[in-house]
């Protein structure tokens, strides 16, 4: 302990902290005191439980068991939580996971200074402030999405320093940014610190280089801590040169075993056949150039390294390489032949192993070493020999029947890496293979590559952010903006810019680059920088914390708002879908039961029995069909669905119907549409009536004798039985419900699946500001659908409205409140946007269209159709549409289909602000 | 020429995927079970338990005897009102009919003097309004004949033998049953294959499968294959287990030839899920495309109401649709019993559709799989 650290109370202190996801240990008792007011490292390679260990510090996850506190308080308790959450800022993991990237730096700043509470004026001094000292004024208008990594990087740290934080936490804030945007990013940093120097800041990094700028270094592996000090006390302690080797040095004994320096045989390119070759190589899309003129040349046998920051082009090139991509100039060869995505057979030369860890993660890892050896047409014979070398050169027996999610990410790249060889190819094309490999595996890695290039002579292609892998590789290619800065041998790039270390050489020809261009341009002195970024006093105090904060509520709904008004598509679909889908029902779905085709079995052919069939055919009902001949004949056509009814007239019918003995007539209908033959029946039944009266009548001079009663037929609300005052006013309710919740659902789950809801874990926004002000917007999109649909069915449908119409919107709101609740509800308990999306059709499709009254009322239903037809409002919103459009009622009539659904919004909207977790678990 | 063993060992990738998502396992399994068995069991017939008021104005025996015609389970077991609450639950929905009975109706019947039920039918509801006018109105007058020994057959002429054929009883739960595997085989084809496919772009297999010797159409005809065997397996299962097993509704038809009709639909359903995939870049989107798509193909494919009754350019639209004719070959099939000698035009018809469908997505698919990588 030095005598720094004791003199403060700790920022952050655990005890005993362990955390599981499922099965699996991620923090294994950590026990740890965080210095305060000083600038800590937390290093360790990927998956050791940094970042859980962050998101636990910040909050965002729950805890599981021991004890932390931050800044004075208890984590465990949430009226702790809500208190200082105001005072920590928390940037997580990825290139801007918690910024909606089609929004611009503007309104993604704006969004951030609402939800901690800032006024119109407070947020536009903190916003010019925060933007000027890093740079991003003049892009204050461009879309997130479009800025570089390192200028989104600085964004998201603006985003996390608007609410003056007295804790900052940034998890990997520079991985897969280029050096240069590092070394501003870090002294940007300082800056910041120089200003407020009360501020902590916790860093987690994977770059063991970056470590040596820090105060206090927390060294994890495994869910452990290995060790912490300064850098000095921690090589001290180590006796190594540089924290790369005393990561090693204090990796447990079995993981250090086998571990040897990397040797790398001298490689000759002299007459070599050329392996790669690429010659002005240029890939556009659109407007923008992503290659621009590449030119590389890559002799067989040699590892070749590709520089550069995410973005700049090496990906693309990659795939042009491959086939994967056409390009829009140039060529690309492999041994003198152009690649050609078309050519099958020359994609048997390359392995490719790409960026983001790709192989299935639903079969094993033999299951997918034999997937890929089958498609690449590895013999059937030979599969089996092929997967076991691979097995034993990347030693992956012990996981022969494991899935690749569940294992560490060194192991998966070394998979990935066997995947990409199991057919032997010549080349391997490999994008970044060891990001977020710890450097054990990675030098692991390497030492197999190295054997790959030396001994079976496959040519490497290979990126990477590391300058000590570069300094490995034979040659390596600078990449910027599309475009090869330099190419050669790595001491000769260093020798070249006279400087020591390859990265300020690299940091030297950014620099030069961007001289010429316009990104980052704008450069301010220090003095400017520390201006600008010392708080005003006294306007730093948060306000208190109010239960619900209109301002954070409305953040979410403008966020939302904006993010759907720059998805066109999404947006079109959800408002001319509608419009649509109205026509498409309203138009299509007709309950007249007309046009029914029925043939005629005569075997009686006398003009009585010709009158009986024409007094069918004559009726707009029916449509007559050829006449059968034959009982056969009847069996086939009512078969094949080509007649609906069929009437039968017997033989004798006239002359025993004359002798007054019985005749009888048989009608046979088709019932396998209960619907239709139960109308058929009726109709018949009544055209039979009639027929009799009128033939007694004409033919015999005969009256029925007067009935004994009559009975009359009064056809209420819709007096001419049309199908479509019937079918219009429901078919609002029905698209009313699916849209709004199929939006509201995705709009959610999308935050789940790509990080954003972060926001909602470690902000001061509560979960019914949350969940209200994502849903405000589609409750907007709602009532415009409603509008339309009403203009709709009143212009176009001619169904006009008899009732109150303000009570009807009323309905209309309370019940588009209710379907997108009912979606948020659905997305708090789905994890992937399949499955929402899934829950979502099955939850309002089916039963708005079978149990909600549409076709036939819900007291005929049973069962749990019954159920579900009596709880649900778009039951009672059919009946209210209904009413106001034929019944002509207004609202003294209405409340009792009105009060179900004004009371099933507040409810579903309760459940799922319940269901929903502040915090990850 | 694609690889047929390409084909076949990409299909058996995508059912692993299929069986290591619990999450999807369990809807597929619910959509085949539960969802086909709460559709039977819902709904019964048009005229079940239809809601029906009665005004008895007369309080005479025959007023009696014609509130005691009512009863379930064709009709609810009638609510007495008094006249001035017809209107309010009328307009309410409660009753579906009101039969007003004026007073001295019995007295007037008596006399000869024909007097006039009044039936009050709310037809927003029309379905339930046209069928139960009818049947109301003979159960009145047959109630009322019976009342005084009227002889039915007073009305000289020949009778009306009206024999139901395939589903005597009417009973809606057959065609439910029949009718909700059909939609689930339309959504689950379309869903899943389209969601599979933006799947595997989001998790970036897609580019690692592009870059092996496989084509395109490999990639794509492996999906059609996988995702139709399980619809087409769970459609054999659901029917032979849920509909016939546990539901207990005879099928009359042949089932291997009502499972080759699904087939063929399989074949047009999944080919348009891949289309969609193509088209939508993000799950929301491909959401949002899946309503446009699913909504009127469920609603108008003849399932709901019947298809002759559209206008003709609707008519002539979902022709196009493979539910359309898939509907009517299951229902003949299965119903009434139909050989392929009845219903080979709606095999031909799913074979153009299908191979249209597919030709449309495999070029789409060619077209715009580089963009996916």
């Amino acid at each position: 302990m030095t005598s720094e650290k004791t003199q403060q109370q700790p920022v952050a202190r655990l005890n005993g902290v362990f955390l599981h996801y499922g099965r699996k240990k991620a923090l294994d008792d950590i026990s740890l005191d965080i210095p305060s007011g000083c600038m800590v490292g937390l290093i360790g390679p990927d998956g050791v439980g940094k970042s859980s260990l962050l998101s636990l510090l910040s909050g965002a996850r729950a805890m599981q068991s021991g004890s932390i506190s931050v800044l004075g308080g208890d984590m465990g308790s949430k009226a702790h939580r809500d208190a200082v959450c105001t005072k920590i800022a928390y940037m997580p993991q990825g290139l801007g996971s918690n910024m909606a990237f089609s929004l611009s730096v503007e309104e993604n700043l704006q969004f951030f200074g609402r939800l901690f509470g800032h006024g119109k004026d407070e947020r536009r001094r903190r916003i010019d402030l925060l933007c000027r000292s890093t740079g991003l004024l003049k892009f204050l208008d461009r879309p997130a999405g479009k800025l570089s990594g390192g200028m989104k990087q600085k964004l998201g740290l603006c985003c996390a320093l608007i609410h003056d934080p007295d804790f900052l936490i940034l998890d990997e804030p520079t991985t897969g940014v280029d050096p240069l945007a590092r070394a501003q990013f870090w002294d940007l940093i300082e800056d910041i610190r120089t200003g407020r120097p009360r501020m902590s800041v916790l860093v987690a990094t994977a770059y063991m280089d970056e470590a040596q700028r820090f105060d206090w270094i927390i060294g994890m592996d495994d869910g452990k801590v290995l060790a912490e000090g300064t850098p000095e006390e921690i090589l001290r302690r180590t006796a190594c040169d540089d924290l790369n080797e005393a990561f090693i040095a204090l990796l447990p004994e079995e993981k250090r075993a086998g571990y040897r320096a990397i040797e790398i045989p001298p490689f000759s390119s002299e007459e070599r056949e050329t392996a790669i070759e690429a010659t002005g190589l240029t890939k556009r899309f659109g407007n923008f150039i992503a290659v621009d003129d590449v030119n590389l040349k890559i002799p067989k046998g040699e590892i070749f390294g590709f520089l550069g920051s995410n973005g700049c082009g090496k990906t693309t090139t990659m795939k042009m390489l491959t086939g994967l991509l056409e390009p829009s100039g140039g060529t690309a060869a492999l041994f003198g032949k152009e690649v050609d995505a078309r050519d099958i057979e020359s994609r048997r030369n390359v392995g490719y192993m790409s960026q983001l860890f790709s192989l299935y993660t639903e079969l094993s890892v033999r299951q997918n070493l034999v997937l890929h050896a089958r498609l690449f047409n590895v013999p059937e014979q030979a599969i089996q020999e092929r997967v076991d070398e691979m097995v034993r050169r990347f030693d992956l027996q012990d996981v022969l029947d494991a899935m690749p999610g569940k294992l560490p990410m060194g192991i998966r790249q070394r998979l990935s890496l066997a995947v990409a060889m199991v057919h032997n190819p010549n080349i391997l094309i490999l994008d970044e293979p060891t990001s977020g490999v710890d450097p054990v595996a990675r030098d692991t890695m390497w030492q197999l590559m190295i054997d790959l290039s030396r001994k079976d002579d496959v040519t490497i292609f290979v990126s990477t952010h590391f300058m000590n892998e570069a300094e490995r590789c034979d040659r390596i290619s600078l990449m910027h903006a599309g475009k090869v800065l330099v190419t050669g041998r790595p001491a000769d790039i260093v020798r070249a810019k006279g400087s020591d270390t390859l990265e300020e050489a690299f940091i030297e020809y950014l620099k030069e680059a961007e001289a010429s261009g316009e990104e980052d341009g704008e450069t301010i002195t220090t003095e400017e920088r520390l201006s600008v970024v010392t708080p005003e006093e006294g306007a730093t105090e948060t306000e208190k914390r109010s239960s619900i904060d209109l301002r954070r509520l409305w953040s979410y709904t403008v966020r939302e708002w904006r993010e759907l008004s720059r998805d066109p598509i999404r947006g079109s679909m959800a408002l001319l879908g509608t419009v649509f889908l109205m026509f498409v029902i309203g138009f299509g779905i007709t309950l007249d039961v007309e046009n029914l085709s029925f043939a005629v079995l005569d075997q009686d052919q006398t003009a009585i029995s010709r009158n009986y069939a024409l007094n069918l055919s004559g009726s707009r009902y029916f449509v007559e069909h050829a006449p059968l001949s034959g009982g056969k004949e009847l069996e086939r056509r009512m078969e094949s669905g080509e007649l609906a009814l069929v009437v039968e007239i017997p033989p004798d019918f006239a002359r025993n119907l004359e002798r007054g003995s019985t005749a009888e007539i048989g009608a046979w209908i088709d019932g396998s549409m209960p619907l239709r033959a139960g109308t058929i029946r009726g109709y018949v039944q009544g055209m039979h009536l009639g027929w009799l009266q009128e033939m007694l009548r004409e033919r015999y001079g005969l009256t029925a004798s007067r009935p004994l009663a009559t009975i009359e037929s009064r056809y209420r609300y819709n007096p001419d039985v049309k199908s479509l005052p019937a079918i219009v006013p429901a078919v609002i309710p029905i698209l009313l419900l699916i849209i709004p919740a199929m939006l509201s659902t995705l709009s959610v789950v999308r935050e789940k699946e790509m990080g954003a809801i972060v926001n909602l874990y470690v902000t001061p926004v509560s979960r019914f500001e949350y969940m209200i002000g994502k849903q405000l917007p589609y409750v907007a999109v709602g009532m415009i659908n409603y509008a339309l649909m009403t203009i709709l069915a009143v212009t176009v449908f001619e169904v006009p409205i008899k009732g109150s119409l303000a009570t009807l919107t009323l309905g209309a709101f309370s019940y588009v409140l209710f379907s997108t609740g009912l979606g948020l509800l659905v997305s708090t308990f789905t994890k992937s946007q399949i499955a929402a999306m899934l829950l979502t059709l099955i939850g309002t499709l089916i039963p708005a269209i079978r149990y909600a009254g549409l076709i036939d009322p819900i007291s005929s239903l049973e069962g749990v159709g019954l159920f579900v037809g009596r709880i649900f409002p778009a039951t009672h919103f059919i009946n209210m549409c209904r009413s106001v459009f034929c019944k002509a009622l207004f609202f003294q009539d209405l409340h009792t289909s009105l009060w179900p659904i004004m009371a099933a919004a507040p409810i579903i909207m309760a459940l799922a602000v319940l269901l929903l977790r502040k915090q990850e678990s | 020429m694609p690889n047929i063993k390409h084909i076949y060992h990409l299909g058996i990738k995508e059912l692993w995927s299929l069986i290591r998502d619990p999450m999807l396992m369990f809807v597929v399994v619910f959509m085949f079970t539960g969802q086909i068995f709460i559709a039977a069991m819902a709904i019964t017939e048009t005229l079940h338990k239809v809601p029906i008021a009665i005004v008895d104005e007369d309080a005479s025996q025959l007023s009696a005897a014609i509130v005691s015609a009512f009863y379930p389970p064709r009709f609810q077991s009638p609510e007495l009102l008094s006249m001035n609450e017809v209107d309010p639950g009328m307009d309410s929905g409660t009753y579906t009919f009101a039969i007003v009975i004026p007073p001295g109706f019995e007295r007037d019947v008596r006399a000869g003097r024909s007097p006039a039920l009044q039936l009050n039918v709310d037809a927003t509801r029309m379905t339930q309004a046209f069928t139960g006018n009818g049947y109301i109105q003979q159960i009145l007058l047959d109630e009322i004949n019976a009342f005084f020994h009227r002889d039915k057959g007073a009305v000289p002429g020949p009778n009306l033998v009206i024999r139901t054929l395939y589903n005597p009883n009417l009973e809606s739960s057959w065609f439910g049953a029949l009718n909700e595997i059909i939609n689930v085989v339309t959504i689950m084809s379309i869903i899943l294959t389209g969601a599979t496919l933006i799947r595997e772009r989001e998790h970036g297999t897609i580019e690692h499968l592009l870059v092996m010797p496989v084509t395109p159409t490999e990639i794509m005809i492996s999906k059609v294959w996988t995702m139709g065997l399980v619809v087409l397996c769970g459609s054999f299962l659901s029917l032979k287990f849920v509909i016939q097993g546990w539901i207990g509704i005879p099928i009359h038809g042949s089932i291997p030839l009502f499972l080759c009709a699904t087939a063929l639909c399989l074949f047009a359903t999944t080919s348009l899920g891949i289309f969609m995939g193509t088209i939508a870049r993000s799950m929301p989107q491909f959401g949002m495309l899946g309503i446009l798509t699913l909504v009127p193909m469920l609603m108008l494919s003849g399932g709901v109401t019947p298809l002759e009754n559209m206008p003709l350019l609707i008519q002539r639209i979902m022709m196009l649709a493979p539910s359309t004719h898939f509907i009517a070959a299951g229902r003949g099939i299965l119903f009434r019993g139909a050989g392929i000698e009845s219903v080979w035009p709606q095999f031909l018809a799913m074979v153009l559709v299908g191979a249209a469908y597919f030709a449309v997505a495999l070029f789409r698919f060619r077209k715009s799989i580089s963009l996916m990588a």
